[in-house]
């Protein structure tokens, strides 16, 4: 039951919740860092990495400071200066001991504390009611729904580069206009999962 | 810099600077929230209070925060405001509460008011400061009014919440969900493009540096052929 209900947050949250293409959350980076394939990885993957680790932080922060205490509405304060403290650490703590890590992670370190897909996943698992491996879970979904949009949109975009565009249309407008298009084959998805783990 | 008058700051944010349209900043809930025309008009009443609020702060403490922390200053007092908003929507319009969820907390992570701070509150009094965040915030409010409009009518053949006849029985549900909200986005960028074409400013002198994107942000350096 338990392993059927992390795969369903897993997938769901990949595939019919994509927080780019269905929640609204990471647009900027969406489209200011999808031009090239090997920078939309390195986003990528630096944003499921810091969200795993603020998930693992705030969760925790939530349930024992500041629901014990009677805080909750400093949840907003406190998560993002958890979040910028954690990025500026983590870039730290990668140059330190990974340096061919932060080689290729670090510049998009910087660019995810305001990232709000990532404070948008924090919040969105404390008011889910999810624990603690069901938070960590939904957090790697939404942050492989990322990695997943940045990387086709990327294609989806040389593509574009190499095609003939009306003067007005082109750069964002066009972008976008393609961004809808994948955003709605990502409907297809939709019913699938919860059909799939029946 | 060249000072403009106070009626420039004022009106700019409307359309020449339009933080939605030209600027294409704060993205996220322009797209999330714009599927109802009550939803776009509270999320931009209360982006345009968070705005004109932490403006009117960090002007005043300009001349105190130090310049290597400014930015974790600035994004504290946003939280702080966000905050306020947060619960005096929970207490008072709950509704609306609910309907904006999310988004609301996020109205912390809007480039539009992180880029205002650092780029005219930081440098300019009071007074200017808080009529900048008022032209922001409207220009922010109407882009959002704009695209809720389009997308309730065509979506739902509904304008805030009031069925329109005829249109009501030949909807085109594609608008009010995702898919759509990109569409009418892109389209109306298109639209505003060419309209104030060669008016537009550069993002450069708007306080894209102020965020923590611009290096790797191609919408930042300009329209990305130019």
């Amino acid at each position: 039951m338990e392993a059927k209900l992390l795969m369903s947050i897993l997938l769901g949250s990949i595939l019919v919740n994509n927080y780019v293409l269905s929640q609204f959350l990471g647009i900027c980076p969406f489209l200011g860092v999808s031009k090239k394939l090997n920078q939309a990885v390195g986003m990528g993957v630096a944003v499921i990495f810091v969200m795993l680790v603020a998930t693992a932080v705030t969760w925790p922060i939530q349930k024992f400071v500041l629901d014990t205490m009677g805080l909750e509405y400093m949840q907003t304060i406190i998560f993002i200066l958890v979040i910028a403290a954690l990025v500026q650490f983590t870039e730290i703590v990668l140059k330190k001991f990974i340096p061919a890590l932060h080689k290729s992670l670090g510049v998009y370190l910087p660019l995810i504390t305001t990232n709000c897909a990532v404070l948008g996943v924090t919040i969105n698992n404390i008011t889910d009611g999810y624990n603690f491996v069901q938070s960590l879970v939904s957090s790697l979904g939404c942050g492989l729904g990322f990695l997943l949009a940045m990387v086709l949109f990327s294609g989806v975009r040389s593509r574009i580069d190499e095609t003939k565009i009306p003067k007005f249309l082109r750069g964002l407008p066009v972008t976008l206009i393609a961004a809808s298009f994948m955003s709605m084959s990502f409907f297809g998805f939709a019913g699938i999962v919860e059909n799939l783990l029946k | 810099m060249k000072k403009d008058g106070n009626l420039s700051v004022l009106l700019r944010g409307l359309l020449v600077e339009n933080p939605v349209f030209v600027l294409v900043l704060g993205t996220c809930p322009t797209l999330a929230t714009t599927q109802t025309v009550i939803g776009a008009f509270a999320m931009g009443l209360a982006a345009m209070a968070v705005l004109i609020c932490s403006n009117v702060v960090i002007s005043l403490l300009r001349k105190v925060i130090p310049d290597t922390v400014r930015i974790p200053c600035y994004i504290v007092i946003i939280a702080g405001f966000v905050t306020v908003v947060q619960m005096f929507m929970h207490a008072f319009l709950p509704e609306l509460y609910e309907l904006l969820g999310v988004y609301l907390a996020l109205i912390t992570v809007n480039c539009i008011i992180l880029g205002r701070a650092e780029m005219f509150a930081s440098k300019n009094s009071v007074a200017r400061s808080a009529l900048d965040g008022v032209g922001m915030g409207l220009g922010f409010t109407i882009a959002l009014l704009l695209m809720a409009t389009v997308r309730e009518v065509l979506g739902a053949g509904s304008f805030a919440g009031i069925a329109i006849p005829f249109i009501k029985d030949h909807t085109i549900g594609i608008f009010t969900q995702a898919p759509g909200g990109l569409l009418v986005y892109g389209l109306l960028i298109f639209a505003v493009t060419a309209i104030t074409q060669g008016r537009a400013p550069k993002k450069k002198s708007f306080g894209c540096e102020g965020c923590p994107s611009a290096a790797n942000c191609s919408a930042c350096m300009g329209k990305e052929e130019a």
